[in-house]
């Protein structure tokens, strides 16, 4: 592996996708300083103003007609936050503060379809941005008294009267240790310790009801005493199978659809280490020694597939009309990956799950969409000699080489720029990095 | 199996197809299904499978109306009498599967009571990994249905499915079955079929998921001319969500393709198709209902309709609820449920023996029929498979026709 490709590879994995002008500068700086560069804190998102919950602001009472118009503000709220996240991920720097936020979007996957609040949704984003990078410690309980994740799975309707399992089963299973690492008696124990809590929707919080919660002490994994969301949500941090299901989680997306061998494993729990350590989690794991092998095995999401292009095409997706960001949006739900619409709690497939004939077309259709959107680069193409021209698109779209097939594919297009680029974008040298 | 397992299971079964389709296997279009037409043993049956994704409740599904320990267990879940749809002196069905219920009553829909396995799950990827790989105790990474597939001879156009993502009951060891798209496909202006011809060709050592991507390209070319009188599938973006949804297009539009490709002969032996959204933790009445009737409308006319021509269906979820309703007017994850099996062949009524409502186990309900006995008799009846193949020796059987 050249340099060049480690830095491409490094970048493609860690960001949405660099430019072939950011990958010139890591050449420049190394790999050290490229991913200690790309791993600064993010800067803070540019606020974005939803105005009040049209469903929160409902009165108890109100007649049919307003709810049928509060629901409608409701989904343009949620419109206008989506296009502002898309506008957020194409912009944003480096981008891997944000491709971080948007992988912890998909393990807590929360879906506005039953939240139905957009800034609810924003402020479950919020969260991820704010301990998103460091000790899970501090993140976890502030998810367990996030106003979303507790719609989404039911936890206000968790009481000691009566207390509803579904946040925290998945609170196990699926955000912090892992199926089978606890019993169903642990689940039980574990409902109660995050009884009592109720979503205002109004004032989009989260507050506990004491009368509501069940201080009687029970067992949750081993240790018995009175619970509280805190105190769970540190017992879990704490526990032997957090931090390997974290670095498994994490090498899924960002190295290998293969689990990881029990040596990287090893090296990523320790760099997560007793701080948990999220950030430092992902610098083990791009600067681990199997991390240069996962090149060319990794499915791009489609919202990696799309974010990275709309950087590397210099499309400014601020300045494009409201219309083509929605078109843009329809593209990924064409893909599979609207955001905020997860499909399930256990959030989007990964791999060739991703591969399909459907998701295929929709790439062409999408990719010839954004062609006609980067008249730059279509240019910098024409402005190449004919026989040059395979190797810009490469360097511009930060592909290290073509095979014989998707060559012979695009020399056919040489002389038409914009198709050119188009299908350079739907290629499996693309779409798996 | 863990998450990590879970996702070895699906690149498995996608590595399987990847491998499949380098050897010239799975890349086929409804038209090519369609075109087997005539390769068909006339005889041969066909196995349509319902998965509902999410864990259905089946006590409100197949309702025990007249056992007391039900509305005591359920002081605001349960059905009162009067309104549900009444199959015999104990059980009624949901009021929202009036199709189902007059196909009972004509003697056309088999429930069979109290399906399950020993030491449940009550994680639903877990659960349902159990149910698609036929093995409670240690899930691997074929499916009952992959395996049936394996020892059919691999064709991959005999097990289809019209959902996006390959359905891990699909996956064999050595082969896998097909995932078609439906409806109307436009493709980009940019691709003519000596491109896509080109791109569909794996290059010499790349990933398998590259050679995956490549073969893509290739499979667009066969369906690019399929029929174009389906509905497209449509998002409807108002529906209510829970967690536990799936991502396949609205079960009219399975069944009305299946229905298509039965009725025009083709050699396919086994669909699978899906409803999810039945994970219903909280307000579970008014939202199982709908559930219940996307699944009971297109069913019962899909039933209906394919009468004479061989076909079975079978409808399980990874997993019933809790017999005692949650504060929230819920259910949580629970265990055994019922099952219902129609067509050619099988006869209606009750099967099985219902589980008791007071007899628990940790507040769940104890299987009486496990459910490789089920599969035992879909593989034999309807598959003229040898079940104990398939199922690693299991020895069980239902006896329904």
């Amino acid at each position: 592996m050249t340099d060049r490709q480690a830095m491409s590879h490094l970048l493609r994995r860690v960001t949405f996708g660099p430019t072939a002008a950011e990958v010139d500068a890591a050449v420049r700086a190394g790999s050290a300083g490229t991913l200690a560069a790309a791993l600064e804190p993010a800067a803070p998102a540019p606020p974005i103003d939803l105005g009040p919950d049209p469903l929160g602001a409902l009165p108890r009472d109100a007649s049919r007609d307003r709810r049928v118009k509060a629901r409608e503000a409701a989904q343009a709220q949620v419109a206008e936050l989506s296009r502002w996240w898309l506008r957020q991920l194409a912009s944003a720097g480096g981008g891997a503060a944000e491709k971080l936020t948007f992988f912890w979007h998909g393990h807590w996957a929360t879906s506005v379809r039953k939240v139905r609040s957009a800034g609810l949704m924003l402020r479950q984003q919020q969260t991820f941005r704010r301990y998103g990078a460091g000790d899970t410690g501090p993140f976890v309980r502030a998810m367990l008294r996030d106003p979303a994740l507790i719609i989404w799975l039911d936890g206000q309707r968790n009481t000691a009267a009566a207390p509803n399992e579904n946040l925290a089963r998945e609170l196990m299973e699926l955000f912090t240790l892992g199926v089978g690492r606890y019993t169903e008696n642990d689940v039980k124990a574990g409902a109660r310790a995050l009884t009592g809590w109720q979503v205002d929707r109004a004032t989009a919080t989260a507050r506990l009801r004491p009368a509501r919660h069940d201080t009687t002490p029970a067992t949750l994994l081993g240790a018995t005493r009175s619970w509280d969301a805190d105190s769970y949500a540190d017992l879990l941090v704490r526990h032997p199978a957090h931090a390997p299901f974290l670095a498994e989680r994490l090498w899924v997306r960002y190295g290998c659809g293969t689990a990881a061998s029990a040596a990287t494993t090893a090296r990523l729990v320790a760099a997560f280490g007793p701080g948990r350590d999220s950030t430092a989690l992902l610098r083990a794991l791009a600067t681990d020694p199997e991390f240069p092998a996962t090149a060319g095995q990794l499915v791009k999401q489609p919202v990696e597939w799309l974010i990275g292009a709309l950087r590397q095409l210099g499309v400014d997706t601020g300045a494009l009309a409201e219309k083509q960001q929605t078109r843009l949006l329809a593209t990924l739900s064409a893909l599979g990956q609207a955001p905020l619409r997860p499909p399930s709690v256990g959030g989007w497939p990964a791999g060739v799950a991703w591969l399909t004939t459907s998701s295929t077309r929709a790439r062409l259709a999408g990719a010839q969409a954004l062609a006609t959107l980067a008249p730059a680069a279509v240019q910098s193409l024409a402005e190449a000699a004919r026989p040059d021209r395979l190797d810009a698109l490469a360097r511009l779209l930060v592909v290290d080489a073509w095979s014989d097939r998707s060559a012979a594919a695009l020399t056919s297009l040489a002389t038409q720029p914009q198709r050119l680029l188009a299908l350079g974008l739907a290629t499996p040298e693309y779409a798996v990095h | 199996m863990d998450l990590v397992t879970r996702r070895k299971f699906l690149i498995g079964s996608g590595v399987t197809g990847a491998l499949a389709i380098a050897a010239g296997g799975t890349a086929v279009g409804l038209h090519d299904i369609l075109a087997t037409a005539g390769d068909r043993d006339p005889d041969a049956r066909t196995l349509v499978l319902v998965t509902l994704y999410g864990g259905n409740d089946g006590l409100n599904t197949v309702i025990p109306y007249a056992d007391p320990a039900y509305a005591a267990a359920r002081p605001h879940l349960a059905y009162p009498a009067e309104q549900v749809l009444r199959l015999d002196d104990e059980f009624a069905l949901n009021p929202a599967m009036t199709g189902l219920h007059r196909l009972f009553g004509a003697g056309g829909l088999a429930i069979v009571h109290g399906v399950g396995y020993p030491r449940p799950d009550h994680s639903h990827f877990r659960s349902m990994d159990i149910w698609q790989t036929a093995d409670p105790v240690r899930p691997g990474t074929t499916g009952w249905l992959g395996r049936w597939l394996d020892g059919a001879g691999g064709d991959p156009r005999l097990a289809v499915s019209f959902e996006p993502t390959l359905p891990p009951l699909l996956a064999g060891a050595t082969s896998a079955g097909a995932t078609v798209p439906g409806g109307q496909v436009t493709l980009a202006k940019i691709a003519t079929p000596r491109l896509l011809e080109t791109l569909g060709t794996p290059a010499v050592g790349e990933s398998a998921a590259r050679a995956r991507a490549a073969t893509c390209f290739a499979d667009l070319i066969r369906i690019q001319d399929l029929m174009t009188d389906v509905a497209a599938e449509t998002e409807d973006d108002d529906t209510a969500a829970t967690a536990t949804g799936g991502a396949a297009p609205p079960l009219d539009t399975q069944l009305a393709l299946v229905a298509k490709c039965v009725e025009a002969g083709a050699a396919t032996r086994v669909y699978s198709v899906s409803l999810g959204g039945f994970d219903l933790h909280a307000d579970e009445r008014t939202a199982q209902e709908s559930q219940l009737a996307k699944l009971d409308r297109p069913l019962a006319a899909f039933i209906e309709r394919m009468r004479g021509k061989g076909v079975v269906v079978a409808v399980y979820s990874e997993f019933g609820r809790r017999v005692r309703a949650n504060a929230s007017d819920g259910t949580d994850h629970g265990t055994a449920s019922c099952m219902f099996l129609a067509g050619d062949g099988i006869r209606g009524g009750m099967h099985g023996e219902p589980p008791s409502l007071t007899n628990l186990d940790n507040g769940d309900l104890k299987h009486t029929t496990d459910f490789r006995d089920v599969y035992a008799t879909l593989l034999a009846d309807v598959l003229d498979a040898d079940p104990a193949r398939v199922l690693n020796g299991w020895p069980g059987h239902l006896k329904l026709s």
